[in-house]
């Protein structure tokens, strides 16, 4: 299968009596973005780790571009470009040092290395930063030179293990920018997250991962499909109103609404067509709110729905359940 | 095996080790502050009793063992900082490039070459403000100092094992300087031997900071120069062989 750049079978990883990954397949087709999504702890850093040439599996395969990462790890090195959970870039060094350093240790001359620096922090919005360590840089910036690092030597595949995590919301959009850019470029991306709205904003295909496997495979569409769609969530000024906003509710979304126990109610919806609606009949029945939003459902709700529409039986090997 | 392209790679991680070096000055105590104190220490402190009244004479003896012993103890920062390094980031972003593996390592050791250099020059500086002269020629000078630094570089790679195997820099620190402690003063660094037992006789006379010592002393005030130099670089090459492979394998578990 050629026209694959990252290709995994069977990964399994156990750190002492910990098992981190329990057999995880994974694949990503050249020039698409992978989305890996799950919570804390699920294995996606370990599988990152292990693709990236940072890990050795203790069984299973994985070739990344075409070269297996247990064998050929010079040529994987080659072609990868990694940006970890935790910025890897050095805090003692400015940013031009920090880029030029990396393109001369992937032997560009001395020169081509700095004009690549430059190149890559002005396209990060870097430039004014360039000159100063790192450890000033605030948490986006060092992201994003963190990001700028793993692109210096134009690597066909990129790993980026939890992007966003810790970014404040318009800083994490800056970064989606960014990713899609890449991607536009041919690159391939495996992109770890732990919320389903950003795997739904850049990923051509999601894995779930959970517990060290893989728990569905899918496009965002379809994910959503299984897991419901968006959420329209609501808050009404005055909580006596809180029966009327659910009957109304109740009336345009599918199953029951939930109420999180603060006064706010949530229903599933199948599309933002909705919301004019939703307005119309709250305005109609006088009920002013201050909370009216149409989001993605949380990893929470992605699990607990994965978990309760495949399996009736919560004994059962979710692989088995997911094949 | 690319060794012109391992070498550059070296040189520019030895480059980054030395800019953050020099953004924390605090670490050339050790090197300019260090051998100073025990100097004057020695010299003022026992010199009198152990050279029979001639401090000028026992600064003769002691000057190129405190280059000695003080090369041993600098050498204790680099296994600490490697440790605090090794940890953050950054590694994993080496460990993700297209270069040996070793080549971190390696880096981080040419660094300390300018604070050995560093080292020799504020020994020898302050010595001669206080008196020390060499009895041989300044080439002789220069190849006693090369010498030094020779060993510093293998010495160094002790360190760098301790740095890898140990879980915190205090616990790097607590490891070198159990076993600098005896090397330095079993050692014929501050006395003459003779009156020592002949059961310390003999570890002195395997002592890797013995040999330096003496080549450095023979090189400095005149002496018989070749055994002892011969001596220092078969423990030179005795160091490199076994810590190297051990510092790296140390550094690949660690990922």
């Amino acid at each position: 299968m050629t026209d694959l750049a990252i290709e995994a079978t069977g990964l399994t990883k156990s750190f002492g009596d910990t098992r981190a990954l329990a057999g995880v397949d994974l694949a990503a087709r050249k020039g698409t973005v992978l989305g890996v999504l799950g919570p804390n702890g699920a294995g996606k850093t370990t599988a990152v780790r292990i693709l990236a040439t940072l890990l050795r599996a203790d069984s299973g395969t994985a070739r990344v571009d075409g070269f297996d990462v247990r064998t050929q790890p010079g040529e994987v090195r080659k072609r990868i470009g990694l940006t970890g959970q935790f910025a890897s870039v050095d805090e003692d060094l400015t940013g031009t040092q920090n880029l030029v350093m990396i393109g001369q240790l992937l032997d560009l001359p001395a020169k081509r290395a700095k004009a690549r620096a430059a190149e890559l922090l002005e396209w990060f919005d870097l430039t004014e930063a360039a000159g100063k360590m790192a450890r000033t840089y605030s948490g986006g910036m060092r992201r994003r030179l963190d990001l700028a690092a793993s692109l210096v030597g134009r690597p066909p595949v990129i790993f980026l293990d939890e992007p966003t995590t810790g970014l404040d919301p318009a800083k994490r959009e800056d970064m989606w920018d960014v990713i899609r850019n890449l991607v536009g470029d041919g690159s391939t991306v495996l992109l770890t997250t732990q919320y389903l709205e950003e795997a739904d904003a850049l990923a051509d295909e999601i894995t779930v991962i959970d517990h060290g496997r893989a728990i569905a495979h899918d496009s965002p569409h379809g994910l959503k499909r299984v897991v419901g769609g968006q959420r329209l969530t609501a808050h009404p000024i005055d909580p006596v109103r809180y029966d009327d906003l659910v009957t109304i509710l109740s009336g345009v979304g599918g199953g029951t609404p939930e109420g999180n126990g603060r006064g706010s109610v949530t229903i599933q919806v199948d599309g933002d067509e909705v919301l004019p609606d939703v307005v119309a009949r709250l305005r109609a029945a006088g009920i002013t709110v201050d909370e009216l939003s149409l989001h993605l459902p949380s990893l929470d709700e992605v699990f607990f729905t994965l978990t309760r529409t495949r399996s009736g039986d919560d004994s059962r090997d979710p692989e088995e359940l997911f094949s | 095996m690319n060794i012109k392209g391992n070498i550059r790679h070296a040189l520019v991680l030895a480059r980054r080790n030395l800019i953050k070096l020099v953004r924390t000055p605090e670490q050339f105590i050790d090197v300019t502050l260090q051998p100073v104190l025990f100097l004057l220490l020695f010299v003022y402190v026992f010199g009198g009793a152990l050279a029979h009244g001639s401090q000028h004479d026992y600064l003769e003896f002691l000057l190129p063992g405190i280059l000695g012993q003080t090369i041993a103890m600098t050498s204790i920062s680099l296994g600490q900082n490697l440790n605090a390094d090794i940890d953050k980031g950054v590694f994993d972003r080496f460990r993700s490039l297209p270069i040996a593996r070793s080549v971190p390592l390696v880096g981080a050791v040419l660094a300390e070459f300018s604070r050995y250099l560093i080292v020799c020059v504020c020994t020898v500086g302050f010595g001669y403000v206080l008196g020390f002269r060499i009895t041989t020629d300044p080439g002789l000078l220069l190849a006693a100092i090369a010498v030094a630094i020779c060993f510093a570089l293998s010495f160094a790679w002790v360190s760098v094992f301790v740095g890898t195997l140990v879980r915190s820099p205090g616990a790097v620190q607590g490891l070198m300087i159990l076993l600098v402690f005896p090397l330095s003063f079993g050692s014929n660094v501050f006395v003459n031997t003779s009156t020592m037992p002949g059961w310390l006789q003999a570890f002195v006379k395997v002592n890797p900071l013995s040999h330096v010592v003496s080549a450095v002393r023979d090189l400095m005030l005149g002496g018989p120069v070749g055994s002892q130099i011969g001596w220092t670089f078969a423990w030179c090459a005795a160091l490199l062989v076994v810590f190297f492979p051990l510092a790296l394998r140390g550094y690949l578990r660690r990922a």
